[in-house]
């Protein structure tokens, strides 16, 4: 069937803006920072008008030779830590709340509510928590944990800061997990369940064997999503604590910033070097979550 | 407590584990504590910036700072004028707006011929909208920002705006709610000689207000909250910032006064807490959706 000519200029006419800002800000720098990653290009050169300097893979090779860019990449790896933590922590709290109890709205609300907090609020605020007078260090005394000459700021200690750091992701993210696993929980069938409790199964048996393989494609979702944004942290980083104490908490999209955008001379074609290691580690990492969570049927017999 | 009280009455008609009040008051117990978790960092934030600091108590007196001795609403009034909160409240007022109608705007005309027409390259063109929703976007923040520079639009709020307001989810949203409006009543529109804009205008967006709201609920949220992208476009024009970028340099301030960081903090999170309370359902049900 032939399509009217007018309709292809119509649709074209009402798709033109759209296509216009996602090839110059979505599309062009995809491709353009791809490239920018084996040039030589720099702050200097950009502001001469200079263009970028093919150099091959040496871009690579000095990232390979940073240890800032080790250490930065290692803690990037580290941080995949939270994915089992909000995952299990976000799936247990969504079973808490979908039965059909009072109050549960609220619960529901409640928890969501970090997830719609800036990350600027949540530095301000948990700050103070961390602090050395804080709020977490008063918690650990009063259930007679610490005393009060072992205090010391949670987010300036070289050996908890990045632990620290990785309790806000945590936090400002499993209400959105919850979410996520809710829906799912909803296509379960009623049935299963109250048949499996006639026959006896306990609570715990029911979450493994029930819930946790019936809800596999949502797990496999959540956990990508949240793989990925483990991988490519950086705000929390930024507003916390900047990379400190001693680089302990400097991730691989920091240094990709960093390297961009601060110090003397900005470094384009390095930074976006890094950034297409962290890119293609995070493509890994979904080839292997996928691989991981989406066996199919016959394999759990 | 009224939650225990109730629980006998509604074991009564079925008798599963989990009805039992024992394990209904651990669950209670456990939501609770994690009820905790979740808010805590608001409530004490609130505390703190309803204190009156001229009481001279110190916000890391705890438990005491949670309950304030004298209350006072002196450290919003205290925030506007001595670090010029009013600018960035404003800024942040102006780049959510634009953001927000550019986004409507944008994403509801380009929907509509995805939804409703049939056209050479359709698919293409839906195929590559979609792939922007995973394809690695670490070096996208750099280019951007040299090609805002090159446009002259660094460290203005069009340059925060403008690339933000194409994006994929927005399309696809409208596009999605564009498909389930009855063919029929196009028909009968354009028999009539109604316009494609006219039919767009009068017809389409007014029946699908529930994923225009939801599309702009959001968008308000995450510009509202935005810091990275703004904190970048903006580092040369410290006046444009706003209240996401503003309230972490009051952090920094050296005579730093926790009690009107507090007050800040609540003024800027305050709109989106009541967008997100009043729209909770659709928030949590577009949530949701993203599974289904």
């Amino acid at each position: 069937m032939r399509v009217p000519w007018r309709t292809t200029l119509l649709s074209y006419t009402f798709l033109a803006p759209a296509l216009i800002l996602l090839a110059v800000f979505t599309f062009y720098p995809l491709l353009y920072g791809s490239y920018l990653g084996f040039t030589e290009y720099n702050g200097a050169r950009f502001a001469q008008g200079l263009d970028p300097r093919w150099v091959g893979t040496a871009n690579f090779e000095k990232l390979l030779a940073d240890p800032l860019f080790l250490t930065a990449l290692k803690n990037s790896v580290k941080y995949l830590l939270v994915v089992p933590a909000l995952q299990l922590a976000a799936l247990a709290v969504a079973v808490l709340v979908n039965k059909q109890l009072p109050g549960m709205a609220i619960f529901r609300a409640g928890y969501y509510v970090p997830v719609v907090t800036s990350v600027s609020l949540a530095a301000v605020m948990w700050e103070w928590v961390f602090n050395r007078e804080g709020t977490l260090n008063w918690l650990l005394r009063s259930l007679g944990l610490t005393s009060p000459e072992a205090q010391f700021g949670w987010l300036n200690s070289e050996a908890w800061a990045f632990w620290a750091v990785m309790l806000v992701t945590f936090w400002r993210g499993f209400g959105y997990y919850m979410v996520l696993y809710l829906a799912g929980l909803q296509t379960i069938p009623e049935e299963l369940e109250e048949a499996a409790v006639l026959d006896g199964a306990s609570a715990w048996q029911r979450f493994w064997k029930i819930t946790v393989p019936l809800m596999r494609p949502t797990i496999l979702l959540c956990t990508l999503l949240s793989t990925i944004a483990a991988l490519r942290v950086l705000e929390e980083v930024l507003v916390l604590t900047n990379g400190g104490p001693l680089n302990s908490t400097y991730t691989a999209l920091m240094y990709v910033y960093a390297k961009a955008f601060q110090g003397f001379d900005f470094d384009y074609g390095l930074a976006s070097a890094a950034g297409l290691v962290v890119a293609a580690v995070a493509l890994i990492l979904s080839f292997v979550n996928f691989k991981l969570f989406n066996r199919p049927e016959e394999d759990q017999a | 407590m009224s939650l225990t009280a109730a629980t006998p009455a509604r074991a009564a008609g079925r008798t599963l584990a989990w009805r039992k009040p024992a394990a209904v008051v651990l669950r209670y117990a456990l939501l609770i504590l994690i009820l905790v978790f979740a808010l805590f960092p608001f409530v004490w934030t609130l505390a703190i910036a309803l204190t009156d600091k001229t009481a001279g108590t110190s916000i890391y007196a705890f438990p005491q700072s949670l309950f304030p001795a004298r209350v006072t609403i002196h450290n919003f009034v205290d925030v506007f004028r001595s670090f010029a909160l009013g600018k960035a409240l404003w800024n942040s007022v102006v780049i959510t707006g634009l953001t927000v109608a550019g986004t409507l705007l944008i994403s509801a005309l380009a929907a509509y011929p995805l939804a409703r027409f049939r056209f050479p390259g359709r698919g293409l063109i839906f195929g590559a909208i979609l792939a922007t929703l995973v394809l690695p976007s670490e070096t996208t923040f750099i280019v951007n920002t040299l090609t805002l520079k090159k446009l002259g639009l660094l460290g203005t709020h069009w340059g925060v705006v403008i690339p933000t307001i194409a994006g994929a989810f927005g399309i696809f949203l409208m596009r999605q709610a564009f498909v389930s409006v009855p063919v029929a009543l196009l028909e009968a529109a354009r028999l009539d000689g109604a316009s494609e804009l006219t039919i767009l205008t009068r017809i389409m967006l007014p029946l699908t207000k529930p994923s225009l709201a939801a599309l702009g609920i959001f968008t308000t949220v995450t510009t509202w909250n935005a810091y990275f992208w703004p904190m970048l476009v903006l580092s040369g024009a410290p006046d444009k910032a706003p209240l996401a970028v503003a309230v972490l340099k009051l952090k920094g301030q050296f005579n730093y006064d926790p009690f009107n960081i507090a007050a800040g903090a609540i003024i800027m999170m305050l709109p989106v807490l009541i967008v997100f309370l009043a729209a909770q359902r659709l928030f949590l049900r577009g949530m949701e959706g993203a599974v289904k």
